[in-house]
């Protein structure tokens, strides 16, 4: 609560060159991306050259080629990125709103929404595929709108937002306790499996709708960057700057919760890229500022990256990806954390 | 807004100063009402179950125990430990939780933030794969370790760099470590399903089949945890006011930091040993005793140690009851009843900020 209000009023004073490093790290994040995806596009038990993919996508290699690049490998290379970018955008906006850095889908309840009603899917009623999406979506939402409704008084606080999120986050939990203790093993096995959050089976028909949805909310995100920086100097001083607080804050939660249900519709709940990137891009640019972009770009890196590991770290075994996020995530933030001497970059 | 800035304004003046003996009264009828429930909670407990008894039958057990006589059997064989470890593992994870929710200066602070549920879980599955252990009893030091082991890296990685173990850096470094370490255990538990049906079960956290020994093995550390955690309120006070007002008023931050994780890591470690990673209670309990009582963190404290353990042991009741003759585990129960609770309480009242 303290670590963001106080970086974001010492670190104002050097407002350029703030703006020069959100470039600069979304750039690096991009590039980043683009070359562990390619890296990505090579890797699997048919070898690939790069001279390949590029004929591959561009339509010119042989059919087995272009079926194992553009059929089987890309589209779970761009599932991973788009689900990241959901995820790492969710956390920057519900991180800003509740200014908090521990507020994230994971902790507000939104994901445990998803979660509740995901496991009731495939334990339940045995959905899989596009349904469960559905099923998934739908949790997200309930979950969402209670947390809303019921923490409306007048306007919603951050502070009572993340609470009633909590409230919710235990019921969605206990929701998942009760049917992992109360199923046979095999069938909390697979629940597990989804839980964990996985982009195995990626495939384009699932791909198209995830990534046009994320592309709209995405967009909306953005154009709230503005009117969220302004927030962040307190409500006064924003509506005497002609920002509407509270219209801008039910703008923000409300893309942070489709933007997450999105990312866990598409690949069940992955853990902790929405909790730890924006910290991470918010480090990486320092001075406090308001890092959208970044935050998001980063986490499509750490999915995509995650996905890579969780893929080829054990040979013969492949993990869903939710396992191996908290491991590239985490050991990352605790750098960033140990080397915070610098003035306004620390906690 | 009832925070300890205003406290002390309030008691240098001299015409509040009746108000707020008034308000003390109320506070101390309040803590009276607590222990009342807390009794209440305890003899439910001893006589509700698969077999009930009658208040005088469980009572009269303890007074003139008969080992030939079944009843008496359910009640101090069975009941009497389970009982005495909801109230302990109650008071644990209400303190610990009050505690890092000042420490971290964070609502959302959490025993789990520490590391320390996670830690445990990690060293209860490793006690499970590596060395074979079985069992509540075997996996009880596993856990203990684990958590302990977890805390001390969380607060070893937040200390480093130049400002010290400051909140955010605790949370975040909290937060991260609890998502490493979550990762493993995952991916043991979905290499090994053996594992997992072991886990899947203690993970809920249960009070059901806790026995004496369970009980006498916690107990030092529980202790001893409580007893420093029921001084740490004016510490707690002090960190509230930001660290530079702390050290203007002569409370060395650091120390103090250090001792309220000492404090976490022996509370937490003994209830997640005894009980399993109950969640909820330690995170929500807090905030439910600062809406009673306000921002003074030696009220928050002992509040929520008497809050935390009726919530326990109430729901522990409820899980025995609405199974029947099978059982609901408490940490499931504590969800649907607190949550609601919770949500209700917060709603209602305006927030008292940390």
């Amino acid at each position: 609560m303290s670590g963001s209000g106080r970086a974001s009023s010492s670190g104002r004073a050097s407002g350029s060159g703030v703006a020069r490093r959100v470039w600069v790290v979304g750039l690096a994040a991009a590039l980043a991306i683009v070359v562990v995806a390619g890296v990505a596009l090579c890797l699997g038990d048919v070898a690939v050259s790069p001279a390949q993919i590029v004929a591959a996508l561009t339509g010119n290699a042989d059919r087995l080629t272009s079926f194992v690049i553009v059929d089987l490998r890309l589209p779970r290379i761009v599932t991973s990125i788009v689900v990241g970018l959901c995820l790492g955008l969710s956390g920057a906006l519900f991180q800003t709103i509740a200014r908090n850095p521990l507020a994230s889908p994971d902790i507000i309840g939104v994901t445990a929404g998803a979660s509740a009603a995901g496991v009731i899917g495939v334990v339940v009623l045995g959905l899989s595929g596009l349904a469960l999406s559905g099923v998934v979506l739908l949790g997200a939402i309930a979950a969402a709108v209670a947390i809303y409704v019921l923490a409306w008084r007048g306007g919603i606080a951050g502070y009572r937002f993340v609470l009633i999120g909590i409230g919710i986050a235990a019921l969605g939990t206990g929701v998942v306790s009760v049917v992992l203790t109360r199923t046979s093993i095999t069938d909390a096995q697979s629940a597990l499996v989804w839980l964990s959050g996985s982009v195995n089976g990626a495939d384009w028909g699932r791909f198209l709708p995830l990534a046009a949805s994320a592309a709209v909310f995405t967009a909306a995100a953005l154009v709230l960057h503005g009117p969220l920086s302004v927030l962040e100097l307190g409500d006064d001083l924003a509506s005497g700057l002609g920002v509407r607080a509270e219209r801008t804050r039910a703008a923000a939660i409300g893309i942070g919760v489709v933007l997450a249900a999105i990312a866990v519709s598409a690949a069940g709940p992955v853990a902790f890229v929405a909790l730890v990137s924006a910290p991470i891009a918010r480090r990486l640019v320092g001075g406090g500022a308001l890092a959208l972009a970044p935050s998001a770009l980063i986490g499509g890196l750490m999915v995509l990256v995650a996905d890579v590991v969780a893929q080829f770290a054990v040979p013969s075994l492949v993990f869903p990806v939710g396992v191996v996020t908290g491991i590239v995530g985490a050991p990352y933030l605790l750098w960033l954390l140990t080397r915070t001497n610098r003035v306004g970059r620390g906690g | 807004m009832a925070s300890p800035v205003t406290n002390r304004g309030a008691r240098s003046g001299a015409a509040s100063s009746a108000r707020e003996r008034v308000r003390r009264r109320r506070l101390v009828l309040g803590l009276a009402g607590g222990v009342l429930l807390l009794a209440i909670a305890f003899v439910a407990s001893l006589a509700l179950g698969a077999h009930p008894l009658s208040v005088s039958q469980s009572l009269g057990a303890l007074v003139h125990y008969n080992p030939h006589d079944t009843n008496d059997l359910i009640v101090v064989d069975k009941r009497l430990p389970r009982t005495l470890i909801g109230v302990g593992a109650g008071l644990a994870l209400g303190l610990a939780g009050a505690i890092m929710q000042g420490l971290t200066r964070n609502p959302l602070g959490d025993p789990g933030i520490l590391g320390v549920n996670m830690g445990a879980s990690l060293a209860v599955v490793v006690g499970i794969t590596v060395f074979g252990v079985g069992g509540v009893a075997g996996s009880l030091w596993f856990a203990f370790a684990g958590a302990a082991a977890a805390s001390v890296l969380v607060y070893s990685v937040a200390s480093l760099g130049r400002e010290g173990a400051t909140p955010v850096k605790l949370a975040l470094a909290g937060a991260a470590i609890t998502a490493a370490l979550s990762s493993i255990v995952t991916a043991l538990l979905l290499a090994d399903t053996q594992v997992f049906d072991q886990l899947r079960f203690w993970q809920v956290g249960a009070l059901a089949g806790r026995g004496w020994d369970v009980l006498w093995q916690v107990l030092p550390t529980l202790v001893l945890g409580a007893v420093i955690a029921l001084a740490l309120g004016r510490a707690l006070n002090g960190f509230a006011l930001g660290d530079d007002v702390a050290r203007a008023l002569g409370q060395r931050v650091g120390a103090s930091r250090l001792v309220c994780a000492v404090a976490v890591v022996l509370l937490c470690g003994s209830a997640t040993a005894a009980a399993g990673p109950i969640a909820f209670v330690g995170l929500a309990v807090p905030h439910i005793a600062r809406r009673v009582v306000g921002g003074d963190y030696r009220w928050v404290l002992a509040y929520s140690a008497l809050i935390a353990p009726v919530l326990l042991l109430a729901c522990d009741i409820i899980g025995r009851l609405i199974a029947f003759p099978g059982e609901v585990q408490v940490g499931v129960v504590t969800a649907f009843v607190g949550a609601p609770i919770f949500i209700g309480l917060v709603r209602r009242r305006k927030a008292v900020s940390l």
